[in-house]
């Protein structure tokens, strides 16, 4: 076969299984699986058990779940499965600011074990030293990536860092009398949705600050930001646009100076690890999600873990408990100073630690900044593509590099064709890709974000170049077959004037059946 | 290849030579360094970080980290009573099969096109939990019980537009905290006392605090110490009258055989997902729900996301969806209700299978097998001198205190003779509670045979006798 061949999309179609909702396939008296019986002894010596409950107690009539065989509900289950497309199916580019990676089979052979599945978080510690020295030395290579002095694993997802990290700048701000004083946190538009609205559950006010034609945001309107009622700064860089903020140690001395703290998003830190710090920018904080950056998979979303990192000075605040070691010897800690408590139970989600930590040790120091510098190529590589396709461009910061994402525009697709970001993105599905638009709001007009990673290869990249490509075409050609899309893929175009209509909306089947007046 | 190029990592196939030559050559630069020409030298970081040596091969990699976990000594080779918000139930092996698959762990925010199963999956989800809970709307899965019921009070915040919750004070001390921390300094918290006897919430004292400035009331049934709350419906009551909500907890393995909380008058219900098929995995397995009525005021004050079902272009065929996605920060950043990312997914998957798996009947034979083991374990202990069980004069679901006051021994001391006898004694509940020194948290689920507890009951009597 020619090297040099230009790659072609796939004749693809989805498994389409015309599936049934679950309580369809109810049949009276089937079982799935049976409760071990309790043994005779037990029901002589104790009776039925369920007599000591009030009247009030007992239920009365049994949930109205479905009755169904074994097989048939792994058939069903397996079978949506088979309508959903994971990034070990897909060329998973087109979830940009997610970092879709691969991640690494034999690390869930790890978690699946005894030794983790089957551990349970409050057992005595001599019983949990190899999960405490896991998650001991995950903390210590975490400091040594970002610079900073202690790691707590207990948030269960990038938000829930943000959530810690708004928790200690409000704790922090208390201690020293100033916190009612200081209500304000800063954020951009080009960082997570989160970073200003979990920070807002903590009470505070948030303002946001907006790009220049750079697509970054401007010291000068950080200056006229900040004020004694600052709080602290919730930053991401790169931002979603994938350009690095170089004039970031000014952003975070500014917000020192007003006696604010400065919080790093490094949810997604792939394209500079080994490259460059949170440290060497002067944060107090930063978090990293392991479920991005650090392969764990991300599970149809979550379980994960936003790792949260402080400066010595804010370790005292940390959630509870910390692992310390003492020479060979792990143990947990929960008597710090100032802690925000507590934000998930235990430990996190250990499963991702232990994936984390796998990884890392798989790839080493020089292995993580191959990691990051791959990314980082495989990005541009397609930027240099994507800027060819007809109707899409990459806008801000022209003719420069991007780190490890872009956010770029089918703008000029719209207006020449009327298809949108959305049409682009449903006819993906039917070449076996995935688009993401991008978060909301949509600065970048018609946005999409694409990340590749350092997990695919180019041969893969290329393909998913031609399915972007051969639909720009289609736009051009035949907009009609872009806008009814997806042909190909499990179900047709979704009527989506119910999912806002509180007369219509149904999250459960009972109240679809309800609502929409049919009979079981 | 040249002969001094280190292999490609399995895990990055761009790193060989003439791929990324050939990728270099297109972008048109010389070195990948030229790429980062954005970040300022001061920002660079020059050394190399301090990492131990690669373990590139998996099969040394495989041995490496299974000398560690080798560490870990779990309750598959221990018989453990440990419970306290993470509980040790069967897992069957079809919840592990469709956990495991590629397409659901290695999914992440896919339309519902390419992603239809997921929506499908986590919509039945929403539904199931819906049939046990007898309501008709479920969030796809939070963290956990801790920030579900952190949001289930926010949620009443909101709705009544007040800013003062009660919550009973037997909830776990550590679940207090993320409440207190996710509260502050938006929601003040006063707690409300107990029966010492019953352990059941004392209706004088929540009736002196309910008031007009008061969003609402927070207990669990059952609740963190075991014993089971009869009193919900003049709990709720009590809070309607003063135009107030009933929030509550709840073991959805309880399910089977109890009322479900919004029989007796509950508007907002949650609680934790881990015992339906999740493994405990180190506090790992967790998710949390939140269930209410269909009603829009209690919609719109959601943060989770909410799959609907829909129709789509060809007659018959269901479509799935975002309810009311401009309520959510994904939508209006700051201006939505709390926030929303990644979350517990795939604990609702699962959650999905197993009560799929487990049915209506599966559900009252388990929750009727857990009463009865736990009731026997109760009656054997209190069998044994110096020992008490339950502590409180309530039934039980599940959980329940066992009273070592009269013991020789501390509970610490206790659990440190069973370990040596690899039994996982109760959760030591001196520091936790003070009026509880010298007791201990005991869960006894349907995985515990007649023979573990006698094990169980015949050590504590060596141990104390």
């Amino acid at each position: 076969m020619d090297k040099d061949k230009e790659p072609r999309v796939r004749n693809f179609h989805q498994a389409k299984w015309d599936e049934p909702v679950i309580f369809e396939l109810n049949t009276e008296g089937e079982r799935g699986i049976l409760v071990s019986k309790v043994e005779k002894e037990i029901e002589e010596s104790v009776g039925d058990g369920i007599c000591v409950l009030p009247e009030n107690m007992k239920r009365k009539k049994l949930p109205a779940l479905p009755e169904i065989g074994q097989m048939r509900v792994l058939k069903h289950y397996l079978r949506l499965s088979q309508h959903c497309l994971g990034a070990d199916l897909n060329v998973d580019l087109g979830q940009g600011t997610c970092t879709m990676k691969y991640s690494p089979k034999v690390n869930e052979e790890f978690v699946r074990s005894p030794e983790v599945a089957e551990l349970h978080p409050l057992q005595d510690e001599s019983t949990m030293q190899g999960a405490l020295e896991i998650i001991h030395k995950l903390d210590l290579f975490l400091r040594e990536i970002s610079g900073m002095d202690r790691f707590s694993f207990q948030p269960g997802g990038g938000s829930q860092a943000i959530l810690a990290m708004a928790s200690i700048i409000h704790a922090y701000h208390d201690l020293k009398g100033e916190s009612e004083k200081r209500d304000e946190i800063i954020t951009t538009i080009f960082s997570h949705p989160s970073d200003a609205a979990a920070a807002a559950v903590k009470g505070y006010k948030i303002i946001t600050l907006y790009q220049n034609e750079d697509g970054l945001p401007e010291v000068d309107a950080l200056k006229k930001a900040v004020s004694e009622r600052t709080a602290g700064l919730l930053i991401t860089n790169p931002e979603d646009t994938g350009i690095f903020n170089p004039r970031i140690t000014e952003f975070t001395k500014v917000v020192h100076d007003a006696g604010g703290l400065c919080g790093y998003d490094q949810a997604n830190a792939n394209g500079i690890l080994g490259v460059t710090r949170a440290r060497e920018a002067d944060f107090d904080l930063c978090f990293f999600n392991l479920h991005k950056t650090f392969s764990s998979p991300h599970g149809c979303g979550g379980p994960a873990t936003g790792a949260l990192g402080v400066t010595e000075e804010l370790e005292d605040f940390l959630p509870v408990p910390v692992v310390r070691c003492d020479g060979n010897r792990y143990r947990l800690d929960s008597d710090l100073a100032h802690t925000i408590g507590k934000v998930r139970s235990f430990h996190g989600v250990f499963p991702a630690v232990l994936r984390a930590y796998a990884w890392i040790m798989s790839l080493g120091a020089e292995g993580l900044k191959e990691a990051a510098h791959i990314a980082v190529l495989n990005n541009n590589y397609i930027l240099q593509k994507v800027k060819e396709i007809r109707g899409a461009s990459a806008p801000f910061a022209k003719g420069r590099h991007r780190i490890e994402q872009v956010r770029y525009s089918w703008e000029q697709l719209t207006k020449d064709t009327g298809v949108s970001t959305e049409d682009v993105a449903f006819r993906m599905a039917d070449f076996g890709f995935h688009l993401w638009s991008s978060h909301h709001p949509f600065i970048v007009p018609q946005p999409f974000t694409i990340e590749p990673t350092e997990s695919y290869s180019k041969v893969e990249i290329d393909e998913y170049l031609a399915g972007l490509r051969k639909i720009a075409d289609e736009a051009y050609e035949d907009p009609e077959k872009v806008k009814k899309a997806p042909h190909n893929s499990v179900v047709h175009r979704i009527d989506t004037s119910t999912l806002d209509d509180p007369e219509k909306w149904a999250i459960t089947w009972r109240a679809y059946l309800k609502k929409h007046k049919i009979r079981r | 290849m040249k002969k001094k190029d280190k292999p490609a990592h399995p895990y990055i196939p761009n790193s060989a030579p003439e791929v990324k030559a050939k990728m270099l050559e297109e972008i048109g630069v010389k070195k990948i360094e030229e790429l980062y020409k954005d970040i300022p030298e001061k920002l660079r970081f020059k050394e190399k970080l301090n990492l131990p040596e690669a373990i590139p091969s998996e099969c040394a990699l495989k041995r490496h980290v299974e000398s560690l976990l080798a560490r870990n000594s779990s309750c598959k080779e221990s018989l453990s009573f440990l419970g306290g918000g993470c509980w040790p139930h069967y897992v069957p092996a079809v919840c592990d099969e469709i956990s495991q698959r590629s397409e659901f762990l290695t999914a992440y925010a896919g339309e519902p096109y390419e992603d239809h199963g997921r929506f499908q999956a986590l919509f039945e989800y929403e539904s199931l939990m819906g049939e046990l809970l007898d309501l008709d709307v479920v969030n796809v899965p939070t963290y956990d019980w801790y920030q579900a019921a952190g949001t289930a009070i926010r949620m009443a915040g909101r709705i009544t537009g007040r800013k003062e919750i009660l919550i009973s004070d037997t909830i776990s001390r550590d679940r207090l905290l993320a409440i207190q921390n996710y509260c502050r300094p938006v929601v003040d918290i006063q707690m409300v006392g107990h029966d010492p006897e019953t352990g059941l919430i004392d209706l004088d004292d929540l009736r002196s605090k309910m008031s007009s400035s008061i969003s609402g009331i927070y207990f669990e049934n059952p609740s963190y110490l075991g014993f089971i709350e009869h009193q919900g419906q003049e709990i709720s009551d009590m809070a309607h009258e003063k135009g107030a909500l009933s929030l509550v907890g709840v073991d959805p393995l309880s399910l089977g055989v109890m009322a479900p909380p919004s029989h007796n008058g509950a508007d907002i219900v949650c609680g934790d997902i881990q015992g339906l098929g999740n493994h405990m995995s180190f506090g790992g397995g967790h998710g949390g729900f939140i269930a209410t009525r269909d009603e829009e005021r209690f919609v719109m004050e959601y943060p989770s996301r909410l799959f609907g079902i829909t129709k789509t272009a060809v007659e018959g065929e269901y479509g799935f969806g975002d309810v009311a996605y401009d309520r959510t920060s994904f939508g209006v950043r700051e201006e939505g209700k709390e926030f929303v990312g990644t979350h517990a997914a795939l604990c609702g998957i699962t959650a999905a299978v197993y009560l799929s798996l487990i049915g209506p009947r599966g559900m009252q034979e388990l929750g009727q097998s857990i009463m009865q083991r736990s009731q026997y374990a109760m009656k054997k202990l209190s069998e044994i001198e110096a020992v008490e069980a339950p502590f409180f004069a309530s039934p039980h679901f599940k959980e329940f205190v066992v009273d070592f006051r009269n013991a020789s021994k501390t509970v610490r001391e206790i659990n440190r003779y069973l370990l040596k006898k690899n039994i996982f004694g109760g959760l030591d509940l001196s520091s936790e509670f003070p009026e509880l020194e010298k007791c201990a948290l005991f869960c006894v689920t349907e995985v515990h045979t007649k023979d573990d507890i006698d094990r169980l009951v015949r050590a504590l009597q060596e141990c104390l006798g």
